[in-house]
């Protein structure tokens, strides 16, 4: 039996929109601290250190995100936890974000002039108190218009969790469609609500770097 | 108690000898010039006196503290000494003020206030203290390198040491900048400094040092070491640099 597109249908869709936030929020925080090591790690005095940071994101950046999904999904399970999809789907998404928030961040703090470093150290500040108060607040400028290009990627590309049976937004329109068949109507809505949420995320971006770039001329 | 004390320091960068056994000391009040060719170890001996590079023999004392290699020992170290580039190097997220108060305030735990007052002194010693709320990338060269000095005289040091601070600037800038100098030696502070403004040197320093292939090659009083070098090296040097 064919169904129509009404309003139920749209209220799912819409409401299925609430996983790819989940997973996109989730996927920041936890991805982004694990990403914020990475990229400090990476910047570290210590060899071994530095190599083992390198070695993290070359490996994030090399495997498919599909691969990690997998990976964290009956890795998981198979280790003996048993979770929701939507929990492999988190990890997954954090341990992707996490490759390529490091490497954005570490690219950033490495472009802040070494004489900054040389200076701060100068005025008889800790390695903490440079990061603090020197090197992350102009590295921070930098980041910014990588790091939203990034967050803007991983809301579309949580739709990939879809495959281990999270009903995100891509899934629910699949769903949907498969009984309505108004593809134009059902994808057309979800291209919209996809949209909604990157949009202001970039609107948000270009204010932050106004502000970032307050007083500044260079 | 000399405030510097330097004694056989030896610096190597891999196989290469830098510093081949330093003997010096800075008494308080005292200016001393360095002088010498490129690449005769100037900036790298201020550079291991407040500790940016690490000394391969020797002993370094500021204020009768040995500087060892910890990073507490170097902190320590470093509250005590000064230090200015030929390139200002401001923070240029911050302003002017901000600039200045930083240090005092994270490093040595001053309230808001004091480091105000003392962000403010110091602004007014290099003559700029209407720029509190500045930012860095608005002022001239020669600004911003005062505003450097004054960044680092807010630590209160017992030492300043210079490394050619007016060397990236044009000829109309660096004038303000020696002044600044002047005045601060003129006021007492004990200053190390490297640099190619003989005139300068002569007129402010009390001792002028000048360093030949990692040695200090000869030393004295300003006065007589330019007027009358013992060593043929010093000769040469200053007839090659005051043509
Ligand atoms: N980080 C470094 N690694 C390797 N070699 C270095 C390093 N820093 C300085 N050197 C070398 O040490 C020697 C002395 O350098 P230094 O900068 O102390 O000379 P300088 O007297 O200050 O010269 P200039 O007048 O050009 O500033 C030079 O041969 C230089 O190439
Ligand atoms: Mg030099």
């Amino acid at each position: 039996m064919i169904r129509e597109f009404s309003q139920s249908e749209f209220l799912f869709i819409l409401a299925s929109a609430r996983w790819t936030l989940l997973l996109t929020v989730l996927a920041l925080l936890l991805g982004g601290v694990l990403g914020f090591v990475v990229a400090i790690a990476r910047a570290s005095r210590l060899a071994p250190v530095r190599a083992l940071a390198a070695g993290w994101i070359g490996m994030i950046q090399g495997i498919p995100v599909l691969m990690l999904l997998f990976l964290s999904y009956y890795g998981l399970s198979l280790a003996g936890f048993d979770m929701p999809p939507v929990f492999a789907a988190s990890v997954s998404m954090a341990i992707y974000a996490s490759g390529y928030l490091g490497e954005i961040w570490r690219g950033a703090i490495q472009s802040v002039a070494w004489q900054q470093w040389e200076a701060s150290a100068a005025l008889a500040m800790s390695r903490a108190q440079q990061y603090r108060y020197v090197v992350l607040p102009q590295a921070m400028r930098i980041a910014v218009p990588p790091t939203v290009g990034f967050i803007v990627q991983l809301v579309k590309n949580t739709s990939i969790v879809s495959i281990i049976g999270v009903v995100e937004l891509a899934r629910a329109g699949n769903l949907i469609n498969n009984a309505t068949f108004q593809p134009f109507k059902v994808f057309g809505t979800v291209a919209l609500i996809y949209f909604m949420i990157c949009w202001p995320i970039s609107l948000l971006a270009r204010r932050l770097e106004g502000k970032l770039n307050a007083g500044r001329t260079g | 108690m000399p405030v510097v004390r330097v004694e056989g320091v030896h610096k190597r960068f891999g196989a290469v000898e830098v510093l081949k056994g330093i003997d010096l000391t800075v008494e308080g009040g005292q200016v001393i010039a360095i002088i010498g060719r490129s690449g005769s170890g100037k900036s790298t001996l201020l550079r291991c006196i407040n500790g940016l590079e690490q000394i391969q023999a020797g002993r370094i004392e500021v204020a009768g503290h040995g500087l060892d290699a910890s990073a507490k020992g170097l902190r320590d170290l470093r509250k005590d000494v000064g230090i200015v580039f030929q390139s200002y190097n401001l923070f240029p997220h911050l302003k002017v003020g901000e600039n200045i108060m930083l240090a005092p305030r994270v490093v040595l735990g001053v309230g808001k206030a004091e480091a105000r007052r003392r962000a403010e002194a110091a602004l007014a010693e290099v003559g700029l203290a209407e720029r509190f709320e500045a930012w860095p990338d608005n002022l001239s060269g020669g600004q911003q390198q005062r505003v450097a000095i004054a960044r680092s005289l807010a630590m209160q040091p017992k030492v300043m040491l210079f490394d050619e601070v007016t060397s990236a600037l044009d000829p109309e800038l660096t004038g303000e900048v020696l002044q600044t100098m002047e005045r601060l030696a003129l006021h007492g502070m004990t200053m190390l400094l490297v640099t190619h403004e003989m005139a300068f040197a002569r007129r402010v320093a009390t001792t002028t040092v000048f360093m030949h292939q990692g040695r200090i090659w000869e030393q004295g009083p300003s006065e007589r070491i330019f007027s009358a070098p013992e060593t043929p090296e010093l000769r040469q040097f200053l007839g090659g640099g005051l043509k």
